[in-house]
């Protein structure tokens, strides 16, 4: 019961000052483990946890009502900012969802292009996972020495697409520039440096006598768990349950290329580190493939249908229809025909999907994201219950959460 | 024991350095500003970038510190939100004087892309801003640059008298 005379803090049903010995403490929403803005409500017996209540909400930035009022070009960079560690896998979700409504095929330069982006993002985020999560479990040299492989892959990526960040480098229909000379050379150099770096990492992690106490046994999701609350991506692949849209489902190149879905069954936060690792390792091999593909492709980059996507440069400064065609999707939008989609796609954190409900209008009526992070914070209710405050961190970490994802 | 002697008349005089105690406490003021780890988004990515290896941040002094009581700098790294608005403020108000704040990017500027219901259109309406960094989001390169304009910006305050009251936008 809320006294007004008396500043009580309460949330929801929850009662701070309690009469039992059970204590309930605040954790987050600014709290440098909670990977962004996690509000914990906890509820201790000693240092057992009893009950956990997510509470998310401090980031939302109300991107699905922005997208109503928006063109769909004109979205895009927004969903740059939903994961922000691996931003090409948000645009090209979303890319691929308009792609699907309207029908368009994008030629093979740019689909080798993309599938070389959403790797490398892959291997961006990962290595930004692996670094976040060895600071929050302590080890500190981790952090660093994953931070300086993680700026030779930025710096790919500030090379083809200008941005470290926010890259944008997917677009509608296809990708809006070919790859800069030498880019190719500098990419097979990072990859093929890369496998060694990753070795390093094992050595300081694997079989350390710290790392491995502060992981086994610790956030173990049993196979129906993970399944009841819709895991996807590795907290999937980490009980024990294949599953990779990319084999599923196949988009872009990913039915021709040779890559392996790592799994593991020990359900807990070691076996997810492993695999985090290994699909650095595939990663690496897609890539590998990706370069060797690139050259015999014809140089179209962006989809021929000159009533959704603005024809190439060279047409629009010397055609006046394609410039007319240009001058109306830039003002106006283009109009997808009626339908709805839902498309998913395997971000580096699990299944990223974008339903599109489109009335025939430039803006959509309705857009929904499916996010992966939204479904791996909501299991925290059920998986921290039990285990011991000094492994809420290690949890936290081990789930991958991105909260501009969840809030959206 | 020394084995030699300085004629301090002769070689260079005598090893004493004169200057104001407002300079020598903003000299190390501004060579030690430690700020929070204020990550609300995006940004948060970058600031991080820049502590680690290849920025590496430490060597201005600046280290990130977990709590509010500790930290001279708030680096408002990202979008700030309504829900989110009342906790910035707390963490402001416990941090000790003095104190400064850098809002990082465009959202912190003024709500950015986000002009939503749920965002608030610039930090400095809820905490006065002593740097704005423009970008979305801005390299490490510019927080640095910031960073060392707020260094400056120390160096030329006084360090003895409590710090004016600064303004809300």
């Amino acid at each position: 019961m809320q006294q007004t005379n008396k500043l009580r803090p309460f949330f929801e049903n929850l009662e701070f000052e309690r009469d039992d010995n059970h204590m309930v403490i605040n954790f987050g929403p600014q709290h440098p483990s909670a990977h962004g803005q996690l509000r914990l409500i906890l509820e201790l017996d000693g240092e057992q946890v009893v009950r956990a209540v997510p509470d998310i909400g401090y980031l939302h930035r109300g991107m699905e009502k922005m997208a109503e009022n928006m063109i769909y070009n004109e979205f895009l960079p927004t969903t740059d900012r939903m994961d922000y560690i691996a931003a090409t896998a948000n645009n090209y979700g979303f890319a691929l969802a308009v792609e699907r409504l309207i029908g368009l095929e994008v030629p093979r330069r740019a689909q080798v292009i993309r599938t070389m982006l959403l790797e490398l993002n892959r291997i961006i985020s990962h290595l930004f996972w692996l670094a976040t999560h060895a600071l929050d479990v302590g080890a500190m040299s981790v952090f660093l020495y994953c931070f300086r492989e993680r700026e030779f892959a930025m710096d790919l990526m500030e090379d083809y697409c200008g941005a470290r960040l926010t890259h944008s480098a997917v677009r509608i229909g296809g990708v809006p520039l070919d790859l800069p000379e030498g880019w190719l050379g500098a990419l097979a150099k990072f990859v093929n440096e890369l496998p060694s770096n990753i070795k390093d990492y094992e050595d300081l992690l694997t079989e350390n006598r710290i790392w491995r106490m502060r992981l086994e046994g610790v956030g173990v999701v049993p196979p129906e768990m993970a399944r009841s609350w819709g895991c996807t991506g590795i907290m999937l692949r980490g009980s024990g349950i294949e599953y990779d849209i990319r084999k599923e489902e196949p988009y872009e190149l990913y039915d021709e290329l040779e890559f392996d879905i790592p799994v593991t069954d020990t359900c807990d936060s070691y076996g997810r580190y492993k695999l985090y690792m290994e699909e650095m390792r595939q990663s690496v091999r897609i890539i590998q493939q990706l370069i060797a593909m690139y050259d015999d492709t014809p140089p179209e980059l962006m989809a021929h249908a000159p009533q959704y996507i603005s024809a190439p440069k060279e047409d629009i400064m010397t055609q006046n229809y394609s410039l007319m065609q240009h001058f109306v999707l830039v003002t106006q939008g283009m109009r997808p025909p009626v339908g709805e989609v839902y498309v998913p796609t395997e971000s580096p954190k699990g299944e990223l999907g974008f339903y599109i409900n489109s009335q025939g209008e430039p803006y959509p009526y309705r857009l929904k994201m499916r996010a992966p992070s939204f479904w791996h914070c909501g299991i925290l209710q059920d998986l921290l219950p039990g285990t011991y405050i000094a492994d809420i961190v290690t949890i936290i970490g081990s789930t991958n959460i991105v909260f501009g994802e969840i809030d959206r | 024991m020394a084995q030699h002697q300085v004629n301090y008349t002769q070689s260079g005089g005598l090893p004493v350095a004169l200057t104001t105690v407002d300079k020598i406490l903003n000299w190390g003021r501004s060579n030690s500003v430690w700020a929070l780890t204020y990550g609300l988004a995006c940004c948060a990515i970058e600031m991080m970038a820049s502590g680690a290896s290849r920025y590496d941040f430490d060597r201005f002094g600046t280290i990130f510190r977990a709590s509010p009581r500790q930290a001279d700098l708030m680096i408002v790294a990202g979008t700030l939100t309504k829900k989110h608005a009342e906790f910035i403020r707390r963490l402001y108000d416990q941090m000790t004087e003095p104190k400064w704040v850098i809002s990082m990017g465009s959202c912190a500027n003024t709500g950015g892309m986000f002009n939503t219901y749920a965002t608030v259109q610039g930090v400095d309406r809820v905490i006065p801003v002593d740097l704005y960094l423009p970008g979305c989001a801005p390299r490490p390169e510019t927080l640095q640059y910031a960073v060392m304009l707020l260094q400056q910006k120390i160096r030329r305050e006084s360090a003895n008298k409590s710090q004016k009251p600064k303004r809300l936008v």
